[in-house]
């Protein structure tokens, strides 16, 4: 042994440590890749070694790696390993690597479970400490809900380290354990008064987390939280309460305005510029609260702004970047005040820095009026030409249209502007939000229908410089406005001045360059244009011009019928033979205008996205109901129909084209109406109750107002905003003067001789600008009785909503965080089976006496969490329901990018659930005691076997002085503490108060494993009850079965395949008939039983490996007949391997 | 909650890297290059917030970040944090490295990420601030090492005697990491 040491620390003086390995890294800059992937071929080399230093090195190595970018799951098992060393070097290396690369899909990460709750229970701090750091980060549910009540404990542990770290990780273990929230609660509120202000203040962060996300339930703390504001002198702990309260105040006006006066005064009071804007921040929020009809708020609102603007000014940019923020805060609700100070906003506008310029953009949204919004559009169309980064221009481009475009356009005056720094913004290069700007063009030009004649003026002129657009490199995201154009001059073609000239722009070769749905669109509107054209030509009695269209059209048609997308092709041929068929009726001189424009007749009406929605569903109508009988649920997994056409196809798709003749066409038209007129949910082309902008009549009785003459209507080239706003100018100057002349007239009327006022005196307000244009600002159509609610917005996915629990409810009996009892399986599954009813009924097969007793505790507390409102649990099943998927799909990722299947986990199986298993079985029992055991071998050390011996105490009486005594044998023998003899036992290191149970371990050392051996026992204990005590004696008799010298390892397919083929293996095989379960249990059950790990599996054969603790490969394959199952084994020792088998052949009989 | 904490040089190479949030290990380096080149075309007297977009978790985080010398230290966080305070933490941070190192420097994080990140974890926990007085921190740090020094280590001395002779040709040393003590806005200070 001693030597054997030596002989390691020799070696590791050759291994690379970290510094090495970075040393190297550095030296080999040219072929870094190469370097590293020997490196770590090497650390593999080190992580197969016995000595757990070298295995420590071997994975800090891996962390540094991981850093680098390379994936370091697959030693996944190796840093449990080192997790589990004893010394706190290694545990801390062991737990700083699992909490870099493991995650919820990691699927060793369950073999931790009882690692980790050793190690929070250790007598050293410091192991607790890393072992809550490292859980901190890599926490499951399963973790959560098998640790909890251990991190609970340690919330009141005597040393403050620990408990801050225990109370800070509370807050994980609720977002993954939802269920632990109410009985934890109680002692994370009283951590708030913790003497030390560590834990106090990791106590206030936690609640502060879980009250930001539902503040409701936390409004009972309040007085605690006012309290602690107004004696803390932590200055973090008060940043964070006052920020708590700013999430409260909202909920409970009167707190808000206990809150005014303290708050105020540590606004004038403290020195520390981050306490301050957090007081500032919450003061707003407070003041938002309120209702707006308090005088005396005014000053506290003067303050913060006051405040504010001290901050902006500064020459420190982070307090003028939170200064702009906060300020944008009040602007939502006190605009006024804050529009005082524009000047400070535009300022920073200018400003070099970038998240400066942001804050100051989302700031002018709420500064702009009738009156100055042209001039701040300028300025910002001016910094978009300025802007060297596309993001910075991107979020100019949305904040322009989102000013615009606000409160229905309420601040525009002039739409023919509006439409010109549109099309101006078009020519911005490699923005994403061409999609934004067609969608603004489409809703000005159907919403206002004053405009429409100069959209369709600009449009056509855009599509005629479509190739300017389309050619620039980046041209998916511009492109998106050619949409939007191809659309308007289609749809209003009436206003096109020369619309022949337009068709033959959108039929250019070049557009078949475009994305799908844009060519698409083109196809459709073509057609509209076409038809506009023709009715023209007949009109004006010119059938040959009208033949020359339908030529033109016949020539240029088939381009997008060769379109490799779906939707253009299709539309592209439809309309072709429509065509074809028009140019037929054309050469005999039948007039076809009035049947092809009354293909597009009728107007399209704006219709609300939410609409369809909002349609209130009809009484009796019960949407959930089966139509058919539901399909059975092996077929729903697979048969899911599959999503076909392309999303965006979908989108703007429109329906086809029918092919066929007129008559036809005219007569399902006409039953189309008819099935229209009487169908309820068709919003039909009469008027339903719409708001109308200035009160006007119905949408057909306005007067459309001629647009000033003053405006070219046919702008050629390129189109500019700037004329449009000196127009503009001189628009509302005529219109003063008018104003001022009829003034004039008036007064001169009343008192003749008086000095007349001059105009230049007079200041505009925003009332005073009269409109340019009529203005018709169509409201979005909504179906009739649609319910108004604000359900719209809510994020089912949120995770947080699990955690919207009640808590001012006092506990229930049954209300307990799950207290392990020992180790079984039922630890392994995932917790939403166990919630499942169906499910529930297949598990319940229990086994034995303790795990009856779990099983009813859980149907208790299933009981007690059904009486909530079904709304909360509906909302918890979705949740726990998204949870299971989650979990699954890494799951599958993972088996298909390894290419070999993956092991097969016990318990966690997507078929019928296996009943619950545990390893541990009976060893002995009696009225005062119930032992149960089993055996695990450890890779590290070859000759030994850690016993763990479940003690339940079963009768009333306390017992203690507990004793294990073994008689060894020449093989096998009881590893005693130093310096006692063979005769002497072992002392059980704790005692048994009535009903409780406790884990003991103990270490057997073992020479040869091939053979399976008993050994006697007794455990000697004395029961003490009220009467007395009594000595007392259990024999037991302990299996060493060959199957516990196993120690589950994963072996990958290439390293298996080359194992068999090396030859060394001697072979065996068994076969056990009447087996009726599937094989997917089958192997969780040899995997458990066995500790086997599944290689492969192919359909029903599957090869597994295991190793002993002396390092014997042992290989199986597994065979599943009819009802037979078939194993062959192959192992480096036939006795081993014999016995193996025979063991394995007792556990499948029973299958 | 912080969503992670980055530290890389002037040349965008990561010092250390600890997500609070799992993502893969492609996109870490992805998120790692970004950031850099966010923080990288920002001048030292522009402000030191930065809306994260779209890199991780959306708008609702900041990237919040220290310029020191070669290094810079970037803190991804929600709004539930206090702006300066995060700040003050990476002061914080910083000084403890400095005192934990004795004069701390680049070269320093490079050769001992695995104790730059003992020392994080006393500052940070799985995303959550756990302490912010650095004498507490410096006090805990300590006594970890004595118990690692009790137990021998994980490389004994002959490694540490190696790499102090090889320390000498390296292409580079940077210097030394200046901080800044700014008296302003220091939460912790009370």
């Amino acid at each position: 042994m001693a030597l054997k040491m030596v002989k390691g620390s020799i070696d590791r003086m050759f291994d690379k440590n970290l510094q090495d390995l970075v040393r190297g890294i550095r030296n080999h800059k040219e072929d870094e890749a190469k370097y590293i992937s020997q490196c770590i071929d090497e650390i593999k080399q080190e992580l197969k070694q016995d000595s757990i230093a070298v295995k420590a090195n071997a994975v800090c190595k891996l962390t540094y790696l991981q850093m680098l970018g390379y994936d370091i799951s697959w030693a996944a098992f190796n840093i449990i390993e080192v997790m589990s060393a004893s010394k706190f070097t290694f545990k801390r290396i062991g737990y700083l690597a699992a909490s870099q690369c493991f995650h919820e899909g990691t699927d060793v990460i369950m073999l931790t479970t009882n690692q980790i709750r050793k190690d929070l229970s250790s007598p050293s701090q410091y192991d607790t400490g890393v072992a809550l750091t490292g859980l901190s980060c890599f926490v499951t549910p399963d973790l959560a809900r098998d640790l909890a009540n251990d991190i609970m404990t340690l919330m009141s542990h005597t040393k403050p380290y620990i408990r801050k770290k225990a109370v800070l990780i509370m807050y994980k273990v609720f977002l993954k354990y939802p269920e632990s929230l109410r009985p934890a609660f109680p002692r994370l509120k009283e951590k708030l008064e913790d003497p030390d202000p560590g834990v106090q203040s990791a106590a206030v962060n936690v609640i502060c987390e879980l009250a930001r996300r539902n503040p409701k339930n936390y409004l009972s703390l309040a007085p605690l939280f006012f309290k602690l504001m107004t004696s803390s002198t932590n200055n973090w702990v008060l940043i964070k309460i006052i920020k708590l309260f700013g999430a409260l105040t909202p909920l409970e006006p009167r707190l808000g305005k206990k809150l005014i006066e303290p708050l105020t005064n540590l606004i004038h009071s403290t020195s520390a510029m981050s306490l301050l804007y957090e007081c500032v921040n919450t003061v707003i929020a407070v003041l938002i609260s309120l209702s707006s009809g308090m005088p005396n708020h005014s000053a506290s609102i003067q303050l913060c702004v006051q405040k504010l603007r001290i901050l902006i000014e500064d020459s420190d940019q982070n307090l003028k970047y939170l200064g702009l923020l906060a300020m944008s805060k009040i602007l939502r609700t006190h605009p006024k005040s804050v529009q005082a100070h524009k000047d400070l906003v535009l300022q920073c506008l200018d400003d070099k820095d970038e998240s400066i310029r942001l804050r100051a953009l989302d700031l002018l949204y709420g500064m702009v009026s009738k009156k100055n919004l042209v001039e701040i559009v300028k300025k910002l169309m001016s910094h978009v030409d300025k802007a060297e980064g596309t993001t910075y221009r991107d979020e100019l481009l949305t904040k322009i249209i989102d000013i615009c475009s606000q409160c229905n356009y309420q601040h525009i005056t002039n739409f023919q502007w509006y439409i010109s720094v549109l099309v101006e913004l078009t020519r911005l290069e490699g923005t994403r939000h061409g999609h934004l700007i067609a969608a603004q063009m489409l809703d000005v030009a159907i919403r206002v229908k004053a405009i429409r004649k100069f959209a369709v003026s600009q449009m056509s002129a855009l599509l005629d410089r479509a190739h300017l657009v389309a050619s620039s490199t980046q041209r998916n995201g511009i492109c998106e406005v050619l949409y939007a154009a191809a659309w308007i001059c289609g749809e209003f073609s009436e206003h096109l001045q020369e619309p022949q000239q337009t068709l033959e722009a959108m039929l250019r070769p070049k557009v078949t360059t475009l994305p799908g749905h844009i060519q698409a669109v083109y196809v459709q509107n073509v057609v509209k244009l076409y038809a506009a054209i023709l009715q023209q030509r007949e009109q004006a009695a010119e059938p040959e011009a009208a033949q020359d269209v339908t030529q033109l059209m016949v020539e240029r048609l088939p381009q997008f019928v060769q379109s490799a997308d779906l939707e253009v092709q299709e539309r592209a041929s439809c309309i072709l033979q429509l065509v074809k068929h028009i140019q037929k009726l054309q050469a005999k001189d039948v007039p076809v205008a009035e049947e092809v424009s009354a293909l597009f007749a009728g107007e399209l009406n704006p219709v609300a996205p939410k609409a369809q929605k909002k349609v209130p569903v009809p009484e009796g109508l019960d949407l959930d109901a089966w139509i058919n009988e539901p399909p059975s649920d092996s077929e729903s997994e697979d048969e899911k129909p599959k999503a076909i056409f392309h999303e965006e196809e979908q989108r703007h798709g429109k329906p086809r084209q029918p092919e066929a003749d007129e008559e036809e066409l005219a007569r399902r038209r006409e039953a189309r109406k008819q099935e229209q007129a009487n169908n309820p949910f068709y919003i039909k082309s009469s008027p339903s109750p719409q708001k109308r902008y200035q009160d006007l009549p119905g949408v057909e009785h306005i007067p459309v107002v001629q647009i000033d003459l003053s405006v070219p209507l046919k702008v050629p080239g390129m189109p500019v905003s700037d004329q449009y706003v000196k127009l503009e100018e001189e628009r509302r100057h005529r219109q003063r003067l008018e104003k001022d002349r009829k003034k004039k007239k008036k007064k001169d009327k009343e008192r003749k001789g008086k000095p007349r006022r001059r105009g230049s005196l007079h200041t505009e307000s925003d009332e005073d600008i009269a409109p340019a244009q009529q203005v018709d600002i169509v409201t979005e159509e909504m179906p009739e009785n649609a319910l108004p609610s604000d359900e719209d917005d809510k994020d089912p996915n949120d995770p947080y909503r699990a955690l919207d629990i009640d808590l001012d409810r006092p506990l229930a009996d049954s209300e307990k965080l799950p207290v392990q009892k020992h180790r079984n399986a039922d630890t392994s599954k995932s917790p939403e089976k166990e919630d499942v009813p169906v499910k529930e009924r297949k598990i319940k097969k229990p086994k034995k006496k303790e795990k009856k007793h779990k099983e009813k505790e859980r149907e208790k507390k299933k009981g007690k969490e059904e009486k909530p409102s079904k709304h909360k649990k509906k909302k918890h099943k979705k949740e726990k329901e998204e949870r299971s998927k989650d979990k699954k799909k890494p799951k599958k990722k993972k088996s298909a990018s390894d290419g070999a299947a993956e092991p097969v986990e016990n318990g966690a199986l997507d078929e019928d659930p296996l009943p619950p298993m545990s390893s541990y079985c009976l060893l002995a029992e009696n009225s005062y005691i119930k032992m149960t055991y089993d055996i695990q071998g450890s890779l590290q050390k070859d000759s030994q076997v850690t016993v763990s011996v479940v003690l339940e105490n079963q009768s009333n009486s306390f017992l203690k002085n507990m004793e294990l005594s073994v008689l060894d044998s020449l093989n096998t023998k009881l590893a005693r503490p130093e310096g006692s003899s063979v005769h002497d036992g072992v002392p059980v290191p704790f005692q048994l108060p009535p009903g409780v149970s406790n884990e003991a371990q103990f270490v057997f050392t073992i020479r040869s494993i091939v053979t399976a051996q008993k050994l006697k026992g007794t455990l000697s204990f004395i029961a003490k009850d009220d009467e007395g005590s009594t000595h007392e004696k259990l024999d037991f008799q302990l299996h060493f079965s060959c199957t516990s010298y196993l120690v589950t390892t994963p072996c990958y397919s290439d390293a298996f395949a080359k194992l068999l083929e090396s030859g060394d293996l001697s072979m065996s095989s068994i076969k056990v008939d009447g087996i009726s379960m599937s094989f997917q249990n089958l192997l969780a059950k040899i995997c458990f039983h066995h500790h086997f790990s599944v290689v492969e599996r192919v359909d029903s054969c599957a090869s597994m490996y295991s190793r002993s603790i002396q390092g014997h490969h042992v290989c199986l394959l597994v065979k599943k007949g009819d009802k037979s199952v078939s194993v062959d084994g192959k192992c480096s020792d036939a006795a081993l391997l014999g016995s193996l088998l025979e063991e394995l052949k007792a556990t499948l009989a029973q299958c | 909650m912080i969503q992670a904490i980055l530290v890389f040089n002037n040349h965008g190479k990561p010092r250390l890297v600890r997500f609070y949030q799992r993502f893969p290990e492609e996109i870490q380096q992805q998120i790692v290059r970004e950031t850099f080149h966010l923080v990288l075309k920002r001048d030292d007297n522009i402000c030191n917030f930065l809306e994260g977009g779209s890199l991780i978790g959306g708008s609702d985080y900041k990237l919040i970040y220290r310029h020191y010398a070669t290094l810079y230290f970037v803190f991804c966080v929600d709004s539930s944090e206090s702006e300066l305070g995060i700040l003050d933490l990476i002061q914080v941070f910083v000084e403890t490295l400095d005192k934990c190192f004795e004069n701390v420097c680049e070269l320093d994080l490079i050769f001992h990420m695995d104790k730059v990140h003992y020392i994080l974890q006393e500052v940070v926990m799985g995303g959550m601030v756990l302490e912010t007085n650095m004498n507490e921190i410096v006090a805990q740090i300590e006594a970890q090492n004595r118990l690692e020094k009790s137990e021998g280590g994980l490389s004994a001395a002959p490694a540490r005697a190696v790499s102090a002779v090889k320390n000498i040709n390296l292409p580079e040393i940077p210097r030394n990491i200046n901080i800044g003590r700014n008296p302003d806005h220091e939460p912790g200070a009370c």
